[in-house]
């Protein structure tokens, strides 16, 4: 009796240890947003909140701290990148899991992998080795630019959209596509009118997941931006992304300076807040459908 | 024929063809960045350049600092990381039961995978760095990473475990043994391939991690004397070299070698995940 009261003991102890590890995500979660929150939006009452977040001049040295600039770049590149990744992204999708042979999706599906694992440091160098120089020699200027940072990003994206795309184009219930078929569509006329119509709500989870990696990249994006702090006028203007804008004064801001950064960590922040319940709200929408 | 169904057939075509063609150009673009990089860098590489310092005002321009730094961080975090992971999963697949606590963990998990690096860089900055005085280094960056890749073990892990067969759980408790005993010499041993993938694919991130980084383990191009001096890993050192535009040539070895190891750890991890799905559907 006693060995077994024991064993139980020991198993209630062992249960409770799990838990605990599981309950570190939530723990995580909340000491992260109470200590970005913490340290960054003392800084956005101090410059105010409207000089903050639509000052339009960002000058450290001048007690300038508007980060609009950033915002509007943030925004633009990546709804271009959304707009590019997504297009390409969706029709690769639909190759792989309804066009494409067999034996070649198998030979395509690995190279998506390959191409979510290569670090953003190295497609930051990418471009700032090919991609600049060409947008430079046919589109004149330097060649960093907002357009450069499109083009990396939606590349990045790519994996993101095409894999979850895919899956939830798989997902969708064959008598569904059959009966439409039986009814006289083409292949073709089923896939747009039937399939994606039904996997909509994967498919708009991988496009909010796409937008939340372009909105929070931020080597690849220093490397090709050109990261000049003003609103850009021209797709081949420099732009500096709220990302870039932490990474590259980090190293050597001090007092309300580096406030502002955390601040500008904060707009981030809220940003992806926003994309993450959108994703939630778009997850569990699905998994209602499919139930 | 009506000039409906001719209509028809064009969109078709031109549907078709533009699937072709976007499927052409993800490739085309992997392709393209993989050949450039290994053909600028692999001439750059030798002997040398692996293993030797990094000391410019010397002439020395060796990565060997930085393999060391990288190898560090992925030691601390993988021990770090994967027994939270592994128990975290354990708790989701063997006991939870559903409710609100498993419904807050799922979304804490899910958020935190959606995070962006350098928001983990800030945090690990003012946290780890400044609040618990630990300064920029190894264990300030692997403190960091291992929150980043929590979500990815976590997932993986639990996949393992759900395709783990019932009848396995069923006949351990039906000879006896106690729940513990059957998730630890029973479920646990069968699961271990997946284990190993998510393992592998948490050091993928670690290898390609440049913003959380460098926020938080720094970037002094020594070999760390112990994880509580700074390091900078190679992602850290080719942003570095192609930012301050110091030397390019460096600059495409060190991604060479990026590369190499990405495709290495993606290679590994498709054949675990192969064999994993092997042995489950009994093929």
């Amino acid at each position: 009796m006693i060995s077994n009261k024991r064993r139980n003991l020991l198993e209630r102890i062992i249960e409770s240890i799990f838990l605990v590890c599981a309950a570190l995500s939530i723990l995580s979660v909340i000491v992260i947003t109470i200590y970005v929150f913490a340290k960054g939006s003392p800084a956005i009452f101090k410059v105010g909140v409207l000089n903050f977040l639509f000052g339009t001049v960002w000058q450290p040295e001048a007690n300038q701290f508007g980060i609009l600039p950033m915002i509007v770049s943030s925004v633009l590149g990546t709804i271009g990148a959304v707009v590019i990744g997504v297009f390409i992204g969706l029709f690769t999708a639909i190759f792989l899991a309804e066009i494409a042979p067999k034996k070649l999706a198998e030979l395509i599906r690995p190279a998506v992998e390959l191409l979510a694992g290569i670090p953003s440091v190295v497609f930051g160098f990418f471009g700032l080795m090919v991609l600049v120089p060409i947008i430079s020699k046919y589109f004149g200027g330097a060649g960093n630019s907002l357009l450069a940072v499109i083009i990396i990003l939606s590349v990045m994206i790519l994996p993101t959209v095409i894999s979850m795309s895919e899956t939830s184009i798989r997902a969708v219930q064959p008598t569904l596509k059959e009966g439409s078929l039986a009814l006289g569509a083409s292949h073709i006329q089923t896939i747009f009118k039937v399939i994606i119509p039904a996997a909509k709500s994967g498919i708009m989870a991988s496009i909010v997941l796409g937008t939340g990696r372009a909105i929070g990249e931020t080597m690849a994006v220093i490397l090709v931006s050109g990261n000049t702090a003003l609103i850009p006028h021209a797709i081949t203007d420099r732009v500096r992304t709220m990302t870039a804008n932490i990474a590259l004064e980090m190293g050597y801001a001090s007092g309300l300076h580096q406030e502002t950064l955390f601040a500008t960590g904060v707009v981030l922040f809220i940003f992806i807040m926003l994309l993450n319940i959108t994703l939630n709200i778009l997850l569990h929408r699905r998994d209602g459908e499919e139930a | 024929m009506t000039d409906a169904s001719a209509r028809r057939r064009i969109s078709d075509r031109i549907l078709t063809g533009l699937a072709w063609f976007c499927a052409f150009i993800t490739v085309a673009v992997l392709a393209w960045i993989l050949i450039y990089i290994v053909i600028m860098g692999a001439g750059h590489i030798n002997w040398a350049f692996l293993t030797t310092v990094y000391k410019p005002v010397r002439n020395l321009y060796g990565i060997y600092p930085m393999i060391i730094s990288t190898l560090m961080i992925i030691v601390v975090t993988v021990i770090i990381s994967t027994p939270i992971g592994i128990c975290s999963a354990i708790y989701l697949v063997e006991y939870s039961k559903p409710g609100r606590l498993v419904n807050a963990i799922r979304f804490a998990t899910e958020t935190l995978a959606g995070i962006p690096s350098i928001i983990y860089g800030l945090f690990g900055l003012i946290f780890f760095v400044i609040a618990l005085h630990l300064k920029y280094s190894i264990l300030s960056g692997s403190l960091t990473l291992s929150i980043m890749v929590l979500p990815t073990v976590i997932r993986s892990t639990e996949e393992a475990l759900k395709s783990v067969p019932m009848a396995y759980r069923e006949g351990s408790l039906a000879l006896g043994a106690t729940k513990l005993k059957t998730v630890t010499r029973v479920v646990l041993p069968s699961a271990i391939p997946g284990i190993l993938t998510a393992v592998i694919l948490s050091i993928g991130r670690i290898v390609g991690e440049t913003a959380a980084v460098y926020l938080t383990a720094g970037y002094v191009p020594n070999v760390p004397s112990s994880i509580m001096r700074s390091g900078r890993t190679l992602s850290v050192h080719l942003y570095t070299l192609a930012k301050e535009g110091i030397s390019f040539d460096q600059a495409y070895a060190t991604a060479t070698i990026l590369v190499i190891i990405v495709a290495i750890i993606n290679f590994i991890a498709t054949r675990l995940a192969k064999r994993l799905s092997r042995a489950t559907t009994g093929g």
